[in-house]
């Protein structure tokens, strides 16, 4: 910037533009360190101004999905009194967590404008995978080995198929259709149509497995975990909003910063308040389940990778436009290529969830396993992440996958069956798609 | 020195040495003979307006300098020195910008992602935000452009005039000394053709070497310092823009001017006259 700066004496004094009516060129008073007032948003009606125009614009943010769940929440709660319970709520934030972590798999995929429709049997595979390697009748693998190789061949089914898609330039509706059927006769290969379980408690590797799902904290311990993750990061939210607004930066209002702040802690406090209410019928289960801190550690590495890393910047930029990365120097077989490696790893991390909260796994459980996959795109989108690409968080499939679980959960409570909820999720998601279709055209009619 | 148009008063400048200068231009795809022995030079400070029918070799040549193409015989000389452009990366490193016609932006990124595309800068590993806006704010000032309401806008919200104001800011945000603008106002209104038009003008007085690619002869007439005319690979006027008309650009443009039509009238191939010597 060097250059810039020595040059900028030069444009002072340049003559003042022919047009002055032209808004762009209005004859602002351009002083060396200074910057025009226009360019930092700082009132908290410029930034809610500023806001609006990025969701015209198609990028809605995780507002429209918060305000989702508390419908939901609202509703089934006035349909049946049990919902808002401690143990309903315990309940379902266990049953969303397969939807969340595969939602989270499959936004790899979606920013880049593609499909993966093979992240609930990538998911079986690491389920069948980490349950035979500890089987102490067979591999006796210890927990660690078995979790990192069964993650390690998930990733590698993820290389593959993105390897298909990113170089062959097949589409990748194809490359994982074919890998899901694939995927699903491998995972019953590999269970050999036996029964296998990770529930024993005389095998510590099993019981470890066994407890990644249904473990949890003691009450004491998770206040603790809480009071410590709460204030680093509320901390760590406030100084580098204060910082960005005193060098002149975009930032959002110090009053909306600490809005923030609050409302992260109260749901953070009642997360913790529900969790250590005793939820059993008999004896005492409390405290906060490992899944929690599970599924917020893969939320935090991933938003960290997509948000703040280069490779993370490459993959919006792909998904918004190929051609213009292309010219900017990416890689795009690349930056595709590992998108689907991270999505595969992410759908086999929920592979090993989801063979500690099945317990034991069948050839139906496997079967089972695929029907995940568009819960895990309706999840996504619900949570606000565009189909068409470039567009959406990862926070966005947690919060999708929570709506998705609570709508399961809530139909279930107040005596819907089965096949009717399936109708219900589906009319969700084509609303959500509809929505997605509808504020992209709008963006583009604008443009 | 240059080729004069039509018997008008040129070379009033001082003969300095061009920024760019290309010799002997020839680039064919096949059969096909885009560029005959194409001279330009392109000095800084100045506007540089590239006229020429379809098909004439704007883009051809563009495509030349910025690296997408490499000419088959003919040189570039870069302030003074012979170069060699093999690839866009070689024209990067030279200070040598391109903004095509498609501006190359991503809808869904803002605009200091887009200007940073492809060169963000790193803190500790991760993508160091703060003083990538400063930069590009900085850079977006210094132009005037102050229209956008913020600079973390995504390009998506932004008009015709806007996204090209940000293409080019990015184009000239790192030490660029050529910037090579494909039909910048070719989608755009008037009061927004207005808004690029002075832009472009800022760069020529940031002492930047810009050609301008146009059909537009109004905007070439009201932004150009010297006026160069392909019609058909080659070309055949070039200089100052008071030796032109717009009659005259019109005659270049459409028939090759008055030699051509003598040359092919006469012997029907003589490229080598009709390019002037150097």
């Amino acid at each position: 910037m060097a250059q810039t700066e020595n040059e900028r004496p030069s444009v002072a004094t340049a003559p003042p533009p022919a047009n002055s009516l032209v808004d762009l060129t209005a004859a602002a008073d351009v002083s060396a360190a200074e910057l025009p007032p226009e360019i930092a948003a700082q009132s908290l009606g410029e930034y809610l101004r500023a806001w609006l125009q990025r969701i015209r614009s198609g990028d809605s943010g995780v507002l429209p999905v918060l305000l989702g769940l508390i419908v939901v929440a609202v509703a089934f709660q006035i349909a049946n009194g049990k919902f808002l319970s401690p143990q309903n709520l315990v309940n379902l934030i266990e049953q969303s967590t397969i939807y969340m972590l595969l939602a989270m798999a499959e936004i790899f995929a979606l920013l880049l404008g593609e499909i993966d429709l093979s992240v609930g049997l990538v998911m079986g595979l690491g389920a069948v995978l980490v349950a035979e390697e500890v089987q102490p009748a067979g591999l006796g693998w210890p927990w660690w080995l078995a979790i990192v190789v069964s993650l390690l061949i998930c990733s590698g089914v993820g290389l593959i198929q993105g390897t298909l898609v990113a170089r062959l330039k097949m589409p990748s509706f194809i490359v994982t259709l074919g890998g899901l059927l694939i995927l699903e006769g491998v995972a019953i290969i590999v269970l050999g149509g036996s029964l296998v379980g990770i529930g024993n408690s005389h095998f510590s590797n099993e019981v470890f497995i066994y407890n990644l799902f249904w473990g949890k904290f003691s009450p004491a311990i998770s206040w603790v975990l809480l009071i410590v993750v709460g204030v680093a990061a509320a901390g760590w939210e406030w100084y580098r909003d204060s910082r960005r607004r005193r060098s002149g930066l975009v930032a959002p209002p110090a009053s909306l910063t600490l809005l923030k702040i609050i409302l992260a802690a109260v749901a953070g406090v009642a997360v913790v308040v529900i969790c250590n209410v005793n939820r059993a019928h008999f004896g005492v289960i409390d405290g906060l389940p490992f899944i929690i801190p599970i599924v917020l550690v893969v939320l935090f590495g991933w938003t960290v990778l997509l948000q703040r890393s280069r490779f993370g910047r490459y993959v919006y930029a792909i998904g918004g436009n190929p051609e213009a990365a292309r010219r900017a120097g990416i890689s795009l077989p690349k930056i595709r290529t590992w998108c689907f490696v991270l999505g595969a790893l992410t759908a086999g991390i929920a592979g090993v969830l989801f063979a500690s909260w099945q317990v034991s796994i069948t050839t139906n459980v496997i079967k089972d396993a695929n029907s995940y996959v568009l819960l895990a795109v309706a999840a996504a989108v619900i949570g606000g992440t565009s189909l068409f690409g470039g567009r959406g968080r990862t926070i966005h499939g947690v919060l999708g996958g929570l709506v998705i679980g609570g709508i399961y959960n809530g139909l279930f409570l107040i005596g819907v069956t089965s096949e009717w909820i399936d109708v219900v999720v589906a009319l969700v998601l084509l609303a959500a798609g509809t929505i997605d279709v509808l504020s992209r055209r709008g963006a583009q009619t604008r443009a | 020195m240059n080729h004069d148009p039509g018997g008008a008063a040129g070379g009033a400048s001082a003969p300095v040495e061009p920024l760019l200068k290309l010799r002997g231009i020839d680039k064919h795809f096949g059969a096909v003979q885009a560029l005959y022995q194409v001279d330009l030079d392109l000095p800084a400070g100045q506007v540089t307006g590239l006229c020429g029918d379809n098909g004439a070799g704007k883009s051809v040549l563009t495509r030349c300098i910025a690296g997408v193409h490499q000419a088959d015989h003919g040189q570039i000389f870069f302030e003074g020195q012979p170069v060699h452009i093999r690839n866009t990366r070689d024209a990067a490193g030279l200070g040598i910008e391109t903004v095509y016609q498609d501006l190359a932006l991503a809808d869904n990124l803002d605009i200091v992602q887009n200007m940073f595309l492809g060169r963000e800068r790193l803190r500790r590993g991760l993508l160091d935000e703060d003083s990538m806006e400063r930069a590009a704010a900085e850079t977006l000032s210094s132009l005037r452009v102050t229209t956008v309401r913020s600079i973390r806008q995504p390009v998506a919200s932004l008009s015709g005039g806007q996204r090209q104001s940000v293409a080019v800011a990015k184009a000239v945000m790192w030490n660029s000394k050529v910037v090579l603008l494909d039909e910048p106002t070719a989608a755009l209104g008037v009061v927004q053709t207005g808004m690029v038009l002075n832009l472009v003008r800022r760069l020529r007085d940031r002492g930047l070497a810009v050609m301008v690619i146009s059909h537009n002869l109004n905007d070439v007439f009201q932004v150009a310092d010297r006026i160069a005319i392909l019609h058909l690979g080659r070309m055949v006027a070039e200089g100052p823009a008071a030796g032109f008309d717009r009659q005259s650009v019109i005659e270049y443009m459409t028939t090759g001017g008055p030699k051509m039509q003598a040359h092919a009238a006469a012997v029907g191939a003589a490229s080598a006259t009709t390019t002037g010597g150097a």
